[in-house]
Formats: structure tokens, sequence, C-alpha cells
């Protein structure tokens, strides 16, 4: 808790978690190389949410950014986690869906695209139903068929984070990159406490919440791969570093049998706190 | 959610469009660009109802300074009159740069 703090570097840094979504993508692009696809000026929002009383934003919370990474062709998709607490709907996921597609398409063609995620999202959004849900399918397959060509490298900053379907998508990207803001989970510590009763989980708990799904820890069990200060410049620098290093990556996705293993040789009832689940998994051979 | 027009008398053609904040809590997003016609328009969209007197206050005093042809669409959840303002000045702002 007492950790150091380079005080000059903190006073410094520029926020990346208090950037929205739209000046997130502008600090992973190259200065200058941006060019907004599908703006608010498009006007492509959600009709369902109107129906129900909702004001809605005009990019439906999703920017998509063509332009530069180390002046190669890239495009970056960010979440506003501020517009409904970054949830997916049908224009929202969408967005998300083209912009991989055409990514992979100009791979196909020979032409390299980067593609970058940024995630801030609580899941599926509930007032689109069966439509957020099969986007967030379509993501999915989208991030697959896209990974055999190029990284997809992701971002959690925080402070929403990742969940729901979308923490599948986000399991899925070949680097994923994160905060100690952030967490990633399946369910909310809010629903594991309303499904499963206080004695499971205490929501308001923050110190067990983020000991458990947030960014530190998921890093140090090897289910995020890099663990960066909120800071715009270092995630910008990381994302770079992500395409440069170009290894071949296997996925954690592709490694079901060894993490099916790990979890079997884990006694659940003696995880009670983050630490205690770091000592039991080890450092997170798997990468 | 309820929906408000607003028209006010312009005199200054302006150019280019301007997106600034975001539908969130407490916030807003304002899309500004060139009228369509002679006049200035504003419609919002706003979460909280019952408060137009207010927005028509808000609107009246913003526009009495500045007289841009201006077509405005707010999406709004929530923001206060200060924040409605501080908003509108930034959209014209980054606008005339």
């Amino acid at each position: 808790m007492n950790a150091e703090i380079d005080l000059q570097r903190f006073l410094a840094r520029r926020s990346f978690v208090e950037l929205t979504a739209r000046e997130r993508a502008l600090a992973i692009l190259d200065a200058g190389s941006a060019r907004e696809l599908v703006g608010p000026f498009d006007r492509q929002h959600s009709v369902w949410l109107e129906m129900q009383g909702i004001v809605p934003q005009e990019d439906d919370g999703v920017v998509v950014m063509h332009g530069r990474i180390d002046g190669e062709p890239a495009v970056v998709i960010a979440i506003e986690g501020a517009f409904q607490g970054g949830s997916m709907g049908e224009v929202a996921g969408q967005k998300i869906v083209c912009a991989l597609e055409l990514a992979t398409r100009d791979h196909e063609r020979g032409r390299s695209t980067r593609p970058v995620l940024l995630f801030e999202t609580g899941g599926v959004r509930l007032q689109e139903a069966n439509l957020g849900l099969a986007v967030i399918a379509e993501i999915q397959s989208a991030i697959i068929a896209l990974r055999r060509h190029v990284p997809v490298v992701a971002v959690i900053a925080g402070l929403v984070g990742c969940f729901g379907g979308m923490s599948l998508a986000a399991a899925l990207c070949s680097r994923l990159i994160v905060t100690r803001q952030a967490r990633l989970g399946m369910n909310g510590p809010e629903v594991i406490e309303q499904e499963a009763g206080i004695q499971e989980m205490e929501a308001a708990d923050k110190r067990l919440i983020w000991s458990l799904i947030g960014g530190e820890q998921r890093a140090a069990v090897g289910l995020a791969d890099d663990l960066v200060e909120d800071d715009a410049d270092d995630i910008a620098r990381t994302v770079r570093a992500a395409f440069r290093e170009a290894k071949p990556v296997t996925h954690r996705t592709e490694q079901v049998d060894l993490f099916l293993d790990r979890l079997a040789a884990i006694d659940t009832d003696r995880v009670k706190d983050g630490a205690t689940l770091r000592g039991l998994w080890g450092k997170g051979e798997a990468k | 959610m309820e929906v408000f027009d607003f028209t006010y008398p312009g005199d200054t053609v302006i150019d280019g469009r301007v997106h600034v904040g975001v539908v969130g809590s407490g916030d807003l997003e304002i899309l500004l660009e060139p009228s369509p016609d002679d006049k200035t328009h504003v419609r919002i969209r706003t979460s909280v109802e019952g408060y137009g007197a207010v927005w028509q206050s808000v609107l009246d005093r913003f526009f009495s300074r500045y007289h841009g042809k201006v077509a405005i669409e707010i999406n709004d959840f929530g923001a206060t009159p200060g924040m409605v303002s501080l908003r509108l000045q930034q959209a014209v702002e980054e606008n005339g740069k």
C-alpha cells in the first residue's frame, strides 16, 4: 500500500482514465493522423433508447478512429464508459464489428491495419436485450478472425472496467494492457452480492473487489499482459511496443487445458482474497 | 425524457461544426453546425423533465451575447444550468478556432 511514488512523474503524467473515449483514441494514434469514422454528426444513435425514454448519444458511445501507429495504418475503437456504462447496444456493437471486419479485410488484401480496442464497458445494454447479446458474439468472432493476421491489442483503463460478454471479448485479445484502476470480470461485484449474498462478496468492500478482479491482480495471475500506470503516454507507448514485438502469440483462449487444470488444482475454499489466489495460481506461466 | 425546440434570430454566418461533451451523469453533448436557414435553432433532449423554463432562461442569456446562425442539438443527462452554459461557451469557442 505504501509503495514509493515518483512524485515528479506522478504530477507530470496525463491521466488516461480521466479522458473521454474520443480523447483516448487520439492519445493512442500518431499525432495528426486520426480521422473519425461514423462520428456524432452521422447521427447513428440508438433508436431503442429513445423509445424507452432514455437520452441517446449521437455516436452511441463508441468512437472509431482510423489513423496511424508508428506510421502504420491503424484503427482505434474506444468505448465511452460515461454513456450508459459503456454498454453494448445494436449500433455501438455494430460499429466495433464493422471496424474489426474492415481491418480483417485489409489484411486479406495484403494491407496491414493495427487494431486497438479501448474497453470501458459493463457488457450488454439491457435496454437492447438480444440485439446487444448478438452483437457481442459478433465482436468476439471478429476478434478471433482478425487475430490470425495481426495482434489485437486491448486496453482496460478504468474506472468502469470490463464486464459481462465484453470481458470475454477482452480475454480473446492477443495483448491485454491494464492499469491498477481497471477491473476485469464476468459478473460485477454488485451482481454477485445480489445473486449469491453478502457472505459471498461484499460489493462495497473496494479493497477486496480490486484485490480479486483489479488490474494488478489480473496481471499477476497472467490474465492480463501488461500492468501500466494511469498515464496516457505510458499506455500509448505500451500499445506501440505490443505491435513492435512481432513475436507469435499463443492466445489464452487456445490454452483451454492448461487453464482447466489450474482451476481443477485449486481448492476454492482456501481462496479468501486475491493474495491467496496469487500464491495458489502462480505467476501465470501460461504466457 | 423531454424534448424542447428553441429558435433565435441569428446574424453571423458560421462554418465548420463542433462536437463537445458526453451524455454522462451531470453532463451533456452538444452538436453545433451551420444553420440551414437564417435563424438559430436549438433542439434539446433531456433526461430531466419539467425544466423548460430553466432551459429558456439559460438559452435566452446565452443568445443575448452570441449571434451565430447555428443549428445546435443537445443531448442532456442532467447537467446543471452552469454546466450547460460552459458547454455552450466551449462549443462556440472551439468553432471559432
